[in-house]
């Protein structure tokens, strides 16, 4: 009995050590900037560069814009599907899952082949029509983690029976979708919400080669100029994933276990 | 049943409705087709055509035949090691983790914990984790000095965080969570009647992994490890950070090909794209075909 006991104990002491060091050290690392002495030195400069709060800032808004293109691709075709084409189902499961097959870097570099600003749609010829680009590449990068929540949510709820009960109030199909379906499955479009967020705000591959402004090609820009800020940078990146891992606990847990009691 | 029971007195009550209906049904899912067309399939068809194609535009496999150079066979070789590695020591580890949290018998907080950051650390990949494990491993990093310090110099062992090992171990900070969250459900699914019943059979602990638990587990264990090896083979933003063009691997070959056109020339750059899409390609369906015959377990 006692060995069966050990075994676990040390795969979580090991577990620990590996991801624990990682982020003491880097945190260390991030405190060294003044000679001799532990300070925020890092943080403070990496704060009063301005291109930290440019690209931050840009890639934000390009975060919260592809949130709002995948939800409103993704939420009505998901509740179409389930309630009128389920033949369909496997084809655009299989098409979500497709951004996990190609890499994003072969998805790009198709993008950039055809899209250049001497093909039928010139995406690439001016900055504003290649972040609109970029919103798409990211919204095809975000489709399987955005498909698999709302369908998941939709499947919590009784598609059939609300939109029999919103059409025979006299209701169309914008006012069940965007009042009956989306509230509906708030919980589950806000964890793909926020593991969107996640994983566009630092995305480097696609923003660096459409040439964006965002944050992903600046924290790789300052990784090769820099020492000790990419460490403060790594660390604020970690409380970022960490918050947006927070928030799908808060608010995909609420709703959701509301939900029974409303219906 | 309900189901069906439901759709056929729809189907009595409403008929004439119900074939208006169908005939614009698919009017609903155009917007997203139509998405998917123009920004996943159409680029990804463009490159696969222009992988076949000769500058003037006719068919040829010289393309293909031309990946056989020294510089692309050995990115493709390192390549494939690093997936290779880093998913099957990922593998490992995220099983020894998970089994150890969920039937190991250690204090109950330690699963939701372990839950938790590994939905953090799998998801925090790209140009940070390089910074972190520069911080870490590093010329100058807390455990190289450490290290150091105990008289283990990393460099004069070969080992610097630019090289095969030093981007895997990297690699693994987001392997092993990422195999840790599938496999959970999976190590769910082991039905504690099963390990009683071949307990009162006689079975020792061995026994039962060998002939129970093992085979009920391996379809996920294995499509959980080709997983990771696609996820590590597509993988640009860490390897790039952490090694600039230093390590001559598929898809930093691939990047450098796409911004400067290293290997001058295009069509070659399209070859190295659908190289790289079927491997993955291969490892997915691998996947899909693994996942689908694991589930036939875990209900």
């Amino acid at each position: 009995m006692k060995s069966a006991r050990l075994g676990p104990w040390i795969a979580i002491v090991l577990g620990v050590l590996y991801f624990v060091v990682p982020l003491i050290a880097t945190f260390e690392f991030s405190l060294r900037k003044r000679r001799g002495e532990y300070s925020f030195d890092a943080y403070w400069e990496v704060f009063r560069d301005n291109r930290f709060i440019e690209s931050f800032g840009y890639s934000t808004v390009v975060a919260l814009a592809t949130i709002v293109v995948g939800v409103l691709l993704v939420v009505p075709t998901a509740y179409w599907i389930r309630l009128k084409l389920p033949r369909l189902r496997p084809v655009v499961e299989f098409i979500t899952l497709m951004p996990l097959v190609i890499p994003a870097i072969v998805i790009v570099f198709g993008y950039l082949r055809l899209y250049n600003s001497s093909s039928w749609i010139p995406f690439t010829a001016s900055a504003r029509a290649t972040d609109l680009l970029l919103v798409f590449s990211y919204v095809t990068l975000s489709l399987p983690y955005m498909y698999r929540a709302v369908d998941t949510g939709l499947r919590a709820i009784d598609v059939r029976t609300l939109t029999e009960a919103a059409q025979s109030l006299g209701a169309n199909w914008a006012t069940i979708l965007f009042q009956v379906i989306l509230p509906n499955v708030r919980a589950a479009v806000l964890s793909g919400a926020f593991l969107t967020f996640a994983i566009v705000i630092g995305e480097f591959t696609m923003a660096s080669l459409l040439n964006r402004p965002a944050f992903g090609p600046y924290l790789q820009n300052i990784g090769a100029n820099k020492a000790y800020e990419p460490a403060a940078l790594a660390i604020i990146a970690f409380a970022v994933t960490w918050a947006c891992m927070g928030l799908i606990n808060v608010f995909g847990r609420g709703p959701s276990d509301m939900a029974p009691g409303k219906r | 049943m309900a189901d069906i029971a439901r759709s056929d007195i729809a189907a009595i009550a409403v008929p004439r409705i119900r074939r208006d209906r169908i005939s614009f049904a698919w009017l609903g899912v155009v917007p997203f087709f139509l998405f998917a067309l123009l920004f996943l399939i159409l680029p990804t068809l463009d490159l696969i055509v222009g992988a076949f194609r000769t500058p003037d535009g006719s068919f040829t496999l010289d393309n293909i035949r031309r990946l056989n150079q020294p510089t692309i066979v050995s990115a493709y070789k390192i390549s494939i090691q690093v997936s290779l590695a880093s998913s099957i020591i990922g593998a490992i580890a995220g099983f020894f983790l998970a089994y150890a949290v969920v039937m190991g018998r250690v204090p109950r907080f330690l699963r939701p914990m372990l839950t938790t950051f590994s939905g953090v650390a799998s998801n925090f990949a790209g140009i940070p984790l390089a910074f972190a494990f520069l911080a870490t491993l590093g010329p100058t990093g807390l455990v190289t000095a450490f290290l150091m310090d105990m008289g283990i110099n990393l460099r004069t062992l070969g080992f610097t965080i630019l090289s095969f090992w030093g981007l895997t171990i990297t690699y693994l900070y987001f392997q092993i969570p990422l195999m840790v969250l599938i496999l959970m459900p999976a190590l769910d699914g082991l039905k504690k009647e099963w390990r009683e019943a071949s307990a009162i059979l006689g079975a020792s602990p061995f026994q039962y992994w060998r002939y129970v638990a093992l085979p009920v587990l391996w379809p996920s264990l294995l499509g959980t490890t080709i997983l990771l090896f696609a996820n590590a083979f597509g993988a640009v933003a860490t390897a790039y950070a952490l090694t600039g063009s230093s390590l001559n691997i598929v898809p930093i070959l691939l990047y450098a090909q796409i911004r400067g056109d290293v290997l001058h020339d295009p069509h070659l750059g399209y070859a190295l794209a659908l190289g790289m899409i079927v491997i993955t390609g291969v490892a997915n369906i691998a996947y899909i075909w693994l996942r689908a015959r694991g589930e036939r377990w875990i209900r």
